[in-house]
């Protein structure tokens, strides 16, 4: 099958969660013989070779005549169109900061600094322009969000496709005019959900952008069962187009390398994620304060960074726990193995987490995890121990109960290793690609 | 003319509560009893009272032909005593009709034979104390928690006396034999021993209900002819089972009380079929064999070895910590404490532990009052924490 897919992430090119789950996708999709190319806002530096065809859309020239009107959705010429109206009301508008899920302490500097982008290049002789399409999730998200719509429409031209598979709410304006321009059914991916990232306080235009995208859409992919349910009850979406299929997580062969002795005196353990609401790390700070109260010679990890470390810091400090706290700033590649290897114990308090590769990563490294009830990996996961993320008291204990009990650390572990026989990448895709059997064949 | 044995298990743990880090050193209270007693009414009013009362029917009923045998765990005993004394007097009317046989097993459904000689002997002499007092007659019989045996435990119960013994009918210990005879346990010379026949116990167990099975629904009529087409090649047909069977674990619904209402006369239909307890088979029948069991089995799981219980580094620490107390325990000569220690060796704590499940039994799951095999472990290893740090004080009291 020819598949064109529409992303904002793909590892080297800026790789959250996100970026990760669509290497994987792509590369157990590519394994099976089908043809993918995918798409992404930008490409920098060098393109290199790999299982799919990488396509940078800043880099495909688009008739500027195209963009500038709101004309350049060819399909969507009614007034009344929802998507029109939309995308005149969004235009140039400002994001605020819960938007940008994976936003890196760089790009906040970037952000504060107040750099502005400028949305066109110069045209070329036939009158078509390049557009700018950072995809870094800065200030101008949504504009560059229609923009890179604009571009999937000359690609879904150009080429022919048997479907278009398109990666959470970024790419959705670009899912649904390739599927216009190419009449191919569209497969919309749902990673994370706004209400994942905001909580109660979403921001209506992504809301409306998510919804619509999920009525257009000819099935809907979940990351998990309980972001199916949040998209059947928040969204009304009918549950039977839409089919839950988790994520996997790819073994890495060379973590051998990076392997730290464990005897060690003080045991660490670890939170590692965008330090933002969604992840829950004032919880985690709460309950290290119980825990160090038991057992004083513990130390804590935070790693990654996000909008709410600062407040974490001035917690930590309140609570008098600096001397057990280390907070490390956004962690990529080896360090993130690096301090898995570390580490005696991963805590993911996530008060929303579609999915979350993280624990699957950690427990590669045969460290035990604690996982929150509120994730959609706890759905597969047997062997990890599990909380809600709002009791602290109950994290804290079993924290403790990990530390001080060897034997359940290492029986969490054995249990873990056997969940993760069973996650593969090639699981996720054939079943995805029953999805799109389904609709290729389904009668209009 | 062979025999159909009727034993049926009845137990109820004391489950511990959910007991934090936190509660170490404040609370020395282990057990659920508001959980404990709100299980026990449930299982009263769907299967011990209804159940009893269909049985007396029948023993009165037959006068006499029809029989059966009860194993009542010790802390089963408590907790109707304590909150469910209509229920004890409901199994002592069954004990009057005279057809009733009590077994004789470790008073806490303990799995102290494994780790404690001693406290093997002293539960199992608490518990036969409890049964004459309550249903006066004197225990012959004696059954093993889950019914884990082996040679050894065959040959520690004959020297205490006991002339027939139960287990398993595993296949693994059978290979070519029946079940369905009397056998001796390999270095023993008086003590007899019972199989159970697992299949057709679970016939009605386990799948009486199961409408994937191709056999359901199961009519008393259609088991009594099953049991009666083994005639010429057998001796004693046992069946040994739960008693929540009735009712509970198969719900008033599924018709297991009619069923259990119209055995008695379609096995009796057969002119050759009698109905009698353990200790009456073991009188009436000589071993046909000898049978070596070295290496412990059970009735759990399809292993039908001691992995429900102690399978996995957490089970086998929780027990290790629990029996390496005993001595210190002993030593302050305090029946509290000693109770506590005791409560806590009943083998459903550790049976909550087990991480089998993870691949089959979802019977671990249905019946483990904690969420996960973790959290059980947890509770448990924080109420060690505590007891071992309580007992310390106690001894500092004056007058204990």
């Amino acid at each position: 099958m020819r598949i064109l897919m529409f992303g904002w992430e793909f590892p080297p090119h800026m790789s959250g969660g996100l970026g990760t789950a669509c290497f994987g996708i792509t590369k157990a999709l590519a394994a099976m013989g089908h043809e993918i190319t995918f798409v992404l806002p930008r490409i920098k530096g060098e393109k290199e070779h790999s299982h799919v065809e990488l396509l940078s859309a800043s880099d495909v020239p688009v008739p500027l005549s195209y963009v500038n009107a709101p004309a350049y959705l060819p399909a969507m010429d009614t007034k009344e169109d929802p998507f029109q109206y939309l995308f005149h009301k969004l235009r140039m508008r400002m994001v605020n900061s819960p938007l940008r899920p994976y936003l890196t302490e760089s790009q906040y500097a970037e952000l504060i600094s107040g750099t502005k982008i400028s949305p066109l290049s110069k045209p070329d002789s036939e009158g078509r322009g390049l557009l700018s399409i950072p995809g870094d999730y800065g200030p101008d998200l949504i504009a560059e969000v229609i923009r890179y719509g604009a571009v999937a429409g000359v690609i879904a031209g150009n080429e022919r496709f048997d479907v278009i598979h398109a990666h959470d709410w970024m790419t959705i304006f670009a899912g649904i005019h390739a599927r216009k321009v190419g009449n191919i059914p569209l497969v919309l991916h749902v990673h994370a959900l706004e209400f994942d990232r905001s909580g109660e306080h979403i921001n209506q235009d992504v809301y409306d952008i998510e919804r619509r995208g999920m009525e257009a859409a000819d099935h809907i992919i979940a990351v998990s069962h309980y972001t199916k349910r949040v998209i059947v009850e928040r969204y009304g979406i009918n549950p039977q187009k839409i089919t839950a299929v988790h994520n996997a997580v790819y073994r890495n062969e060379a973590r051998q390398a990076y392997h730290v002795s464990k005897k060690k005196s003080a045991k660490i353990v670890l939170f590692l994620g965008r330090i933002t609401f969604q992840k829950g790390p004032d919880y985690f700070v709460e309950a290290a304060a119980k825990v160090l109260k038991a057992l004083p010679d513990v130390k804590f990890v935070m790693a990654g960074a996000g909008d709410m470390m600062p407040r974490m810091i001035e917690r930590v400090a309140e609570l008098g726990l600096g001397r057990h706290f280390h907070f490390t700033g956004f962690l990529r590649g080896t360090d993130i193995e690096k301090i898995f290897t570390m580490s005696d114990l991963y805590v993911m308090p996530s008060v929303s987490e579609p999915f979350g590769i993280s624990p699957l990563e950690a427990m590669m490294c045969d460290v035990p995890v604690i996982i929150s009830r509120q994730s959609g990996v706890a759905e597969i996961l047997q062997g990890a121990m599990k909380v809600d993320f709002w009791d602290v008291n109950e994290i804290a204990n079993k924290i403790i109960a990990i530390l001080k009990y060897p034997v359940l650390a290492a029986e969490i572990v054995a249990r873990s290793r056997e969940d993760l026989r069973n996650i593969h990448w090639e699981n996720a895709a054939s079943q995805i690609v029953k999805t799109y059997q389904r609709i290729l064949h389904k009668p209009d | 003319m062979p025999s159909v044995c009727i034993y049926f298990q009845v137990h109820q743990p004391r489950r511990l509560k959910r007991y934090s880090f936190f509660n170490i050193g404040h609370d020395h209270f282990y057990e659920d009893k508001e959980k404990n007693r709100q299980i026990l009414n449930k299982i009263a009013e769907k299967c011990y009272l209804p159940t009893n009362r269909i049985l007396l029917d029948l023993l009165k009923e037959y006068g006499g032909t029809f029989r059966i045998a009860f194993s009542l765990t010790g802390v089963l005993l408590d907790q109707l005593e304590e909150n469910r004394p209509d229920v004890l007097d409901s199994f002592k009317r069954l004990a009057d009709t005279g057809c009733v046989e009590f077994l004789n097993e470790t008073y806490y459904h303990s799995l102290a034979f494994l780790f404690s000689p001693r406290e093997f002997r002293e539960q199992i002499a608490l518990h036969k104390k409890r049964i004459q007092d309550l249903f006066g007659q004197t225990p012959v019989t004696f059954r093993n928690t889950e019914l884990i045996y082996n040679n050894d435990l065959a040959k520690a119960v004959e020297k205490m006396g006991y002339k027939t013994i139960l287990t398993e009918g595993a296949d693994k210990i059978l290979g070519w034999r029946s079940p369905n005879f009397v056998y001796q346990p390999a270095g023993c010379t008086k003590i007899k021993l019972l199989l159970k026949n697992y299949r057709l116990s679970d016939d009605v167990a386990f799948r009486f209900s199961d409408a994937r099975w191709s056999e359901h629904p199961l009519m008393a009529d259609k088991f009594a002819h099953w049991i009666h087409n083994i005639n010429a090649a057998g001796e004693v047909i046992n069946l040994f089972m739960d008693y929540e069977t009735f009712g509970e674990h198969q719900w008033q619904e599924t018709g297991i009380f009619e069923f259990l209402k119209l055995f008695p006369r379609e096995i009796t239909r057969h002119p050759d079929f009698i109905f009698q307890t353990p200790s009456e088979v073991a009188k009436r029948y000589d071993p046909v064999a000898q049978l070596d069991i070295p290496d412990f089995i059970s009735w759990a799981d399809v292993e039908r070895d001691l992995t429900a219980w102690l399978g996995n580094a957490m089970q086998k620490d929780a027990i290790r910590s629990l029996y390496g107390m005993e001595k210190i325990v002993r030593r302050f000569k305090n029946d509290k404490l000693l109770d506590t220690w005791r409560l806590l060796q009943t083998s459903d704590h550790f049976y909550y532990m087990c991480t089998k499940w993870f691949s089959d039994g979802d019977v671990h799951k249905y019946f483990n009052p904690f969420e996960s095999p973790y959290d059980a472990y947890i509770s448990y290893m924080n109420v060690l924490d505590d007891f071992s740090g309580y007992f310390k004080t106690v001894k500092k009291r004056p007058g204990v």
